[in-house]
């Protein structure tokens, strides 16, 4: 079984966030990191892989500057080789422009079963996977908080505003995961070693067939007009507590009458 | 703007409280709303949309199990491209409205904007509202290509308001052949016990974070939403942690809410959390780190331990019956 696992490498979100002031587009030109949404997705691409017998896992990305931190990363937790689609003509892509590139990416690993996260931790647009899923004509089932695999089809439990379904689809097929579902392994010393010799191959939109007039900036169709700040809140009374927080909370939950 | 048509999703009690929304702010930027229905009792619909709003419903049917993105998207599609299209589409930002608006921007080969909290008309086109950097900043964006326009819109953005219409008109608009795409089937279905009010619906809303130390405590946070008649919520770091399920979060990535009153209990207010409660009436925050950002929001902050605070606000609304 080929699994693909699809993970975005982002500016980490742990340093200040910016928009580039020209384009008001998210500026990821510093160093980029595996998107801590997609180590779930790793992870759970590996747990099923190492289920089924004669699987293995491609890693599947597109980032600026043919960046491959990200991937090393998770190429140091198990997978086996990535593809990465890296061309300049690609900063300022919309998601479905993404989804074009990644779906074409895709395909090239003859995949049985992707696997994505539900939505990247900065763009968070939640669309792409859905959309690599129509381009690549496969069923899709997001938002799974378990997944079991055969190898021919794909058991999900699918997260609901109830509860959860059991939904069930033949592969190939697109599952997105929500975070939390699997405990993500912490590279090995080995597995990090190992990384540095397993084949990352990097493509370019020519390599793929795909118009750089389509995608980037260039075939966007969308656009950000301005970006103002939001109403501020007034900053509110903030109290230590000297064992008379609790009261003071009462108190204020009934001058706003909900007790 | 001529003519909206909006993603309409129900559930046992009729549509959901998102899909009124959409409608009476599609109500107020087009001179025709139009709904996008399945299931099988589409008829039963035609009351309150038409209400909201709506004079007709397309009806994509009863979907036999499979999950709506593949055969709703397939059926919106083939009227579009079959020549009636609106000038846009509102779909809800909910699990199949997702699903939607992703395989029918494929479909139509049409770029969508997701995260919508806000929509107005100028020069002709629709321009949104995004929260961005946790809500601090709002960026304004729109098409610049042929329509329709695919807007994927967030609970909350705007009020439901009746506008009094009459039943909508059903008319029949089947999916047809969705192939492999609409291959994947729900076996079964699981409603996980829920006392008390939905998460995004409550009055009051509990959360705890990773300040709480351990998924044991959470039950403080149970315990304090259901003394207040509320529902308790979660910060993403704790539903990454596993201590709770993803149905809890609030945040850019979960849910968005705005409650009367919000209590943020050892959650330090990440962006990716603020943008969720941003705009709760009252906010109050209990965190023992003086600098924590959540507290540059919190109408009453408590610096404190949430192991102290929190059960002894249990015992004294205990007390007071």
């Amino acid at each position: 079984m080929n699994v693909v696992a699809c993970v975005k490498q982002i500016p980490d979100p742990a340093a200040p966030a910016s928009l580039d002031p020209s384009t008001r587009t998210l500026d990821r030109s510093g160093k980029l990191i595996l998107d801590d949404s997609d180590s779930y997705g790793v992870e759970m691409a590996l747990q099923l892989a190492g289920n089924v017998e004669g699987s293995e896992v491609t890693i599947v990305s597109m980032a600026p500057g043919g960046e491959t931190a990200g991937l090393r990363t998770a190429l140091a937790m198990g997978a086996a080789r990535a593809i990465l689609v890296s061309d300049d003509a690609l900063a300022g892509s919309d998601a479905l422009s993404t989804a074009k590139v990644l779906a074409a990416a895709i395909k090239r690993a003859e995949p049985d079963l992707v696997i994505a996260a539900t939505e990247s931790t900065d763009g968070y647009t939640g669309t792409v996977p859905v959309q690599v899923a129509e381009l690549l004509g496969m069923p899709s089932v997001t938002f799974a908080k378990s997944v079991v695999t055969d190898g021919a089809t794909v058991k999900v439990e699918r997260q609901t505003e109830a509860g959860y379904d059991d939904v069930e689809s033949p592969l190939p097929a697109l599952v997105t995961v929500t975070a939390g579902v699997v405990e993500p392994r912490y590279p090995s010393f080995k597995g990090i070693m190992a990384a540095k010799s397993k084949p990352v191959e990097v493509l370019t939109l020519a390599d793929l067939g795909i118009d750089p007039a389509q995608v980037g900036a260039a075939g966007a169709r969308q656009e950000i007009l301005d970006v103002k700040d939001a109403e501020a809140r007034g900053s509110g009374e903030i109290v230590v507590d000297e064992g008379d927080g609790a009261q003071r909370i009462v108190a204020f939950l009934e001058q706003m009458k909900v007790i | 703007m001529d003519r909206i048509w909006v993603l309409a999703e129900a559930g046992e009690s009729g549509p959901t409280p998102l899909t009124l929304e959409l409608l009476t702010a599609a109500r107020s930027l087009a001179s025709t709303v139009e709904a996008v229905a399945w299931g099988g009792d589409t008829a039963s619909l035609a009351a309150p949309l038409g209400e909201y709003g709506a004079t007709k419903v397309y009806d994509v049917g009863d979907l036999g199990g499979s999950l709506p993105g593949a055969p709703v998207a397939s059926a919106v599609a083939a009227r579009v491209l079959g020549g009636d299209a609106p000038d846009a589409v509102l779909l809800p930002a909910s699990y199949d409205g997702r699903d939607v608006a992703g395989r029918l921007s494929a479909k139509l080969d049409r770029p969508v904007l997701t995260n919508v909290t806000g929509l107005r008309e100028a020069d002709g086109a629709l321009v949104t509202e995004h929260p961005v950097f946790g809500g601090t900043q709002i960026a304004s964006a729109r098409f610049t290509a042929e329509g329709p326009g695919l807007f994927v819109i967030r609970a909350k953005s705007f009020t439901a308001e009746p506008a009094g219409g009459g039943p909508a008109e059903v008319v029949s608009a089947p999916a047809g052949d969705t192939g492999a795409t609409g291959g994947a089937v729900i076996r079964d279905r699981h409603a996980e016990a829920a006392s008390g009010p939905k998460l995004d619906e409550a009055a009051v809303v509990v959360s705890g974070g990773r300040g709480l130390g351990g998924a044991d405590a959470y039950a403080l946070v149970e315990e304090l939403a259901s003394l207040l008649h509320g529902a308790a919520g979660a910060s993403r770091a704790i539903v990454d942690a596993g201590w709770v399920p993803y149905s809890h979060q609030v945040g850019q990535t979960g849910k968005t809410v705005k409650p009367t009153v919000y209590v943020a209990a050892g959650i330090s207010g990440a962006t990716q959390h603020l943008v969720g409660m941003k705009g709760s009436k009252n906010i109050v925050a209990i965190n023992k780190d003086q600098e924590a950002p959540i507290f540059s929001v919190a109408d009453l902050g408590i610096v404190g331990d949430v192991h102290k605070v929190l059960p002894a606000l249990i015992e004294a609304l205990k007390q007071r019956g």
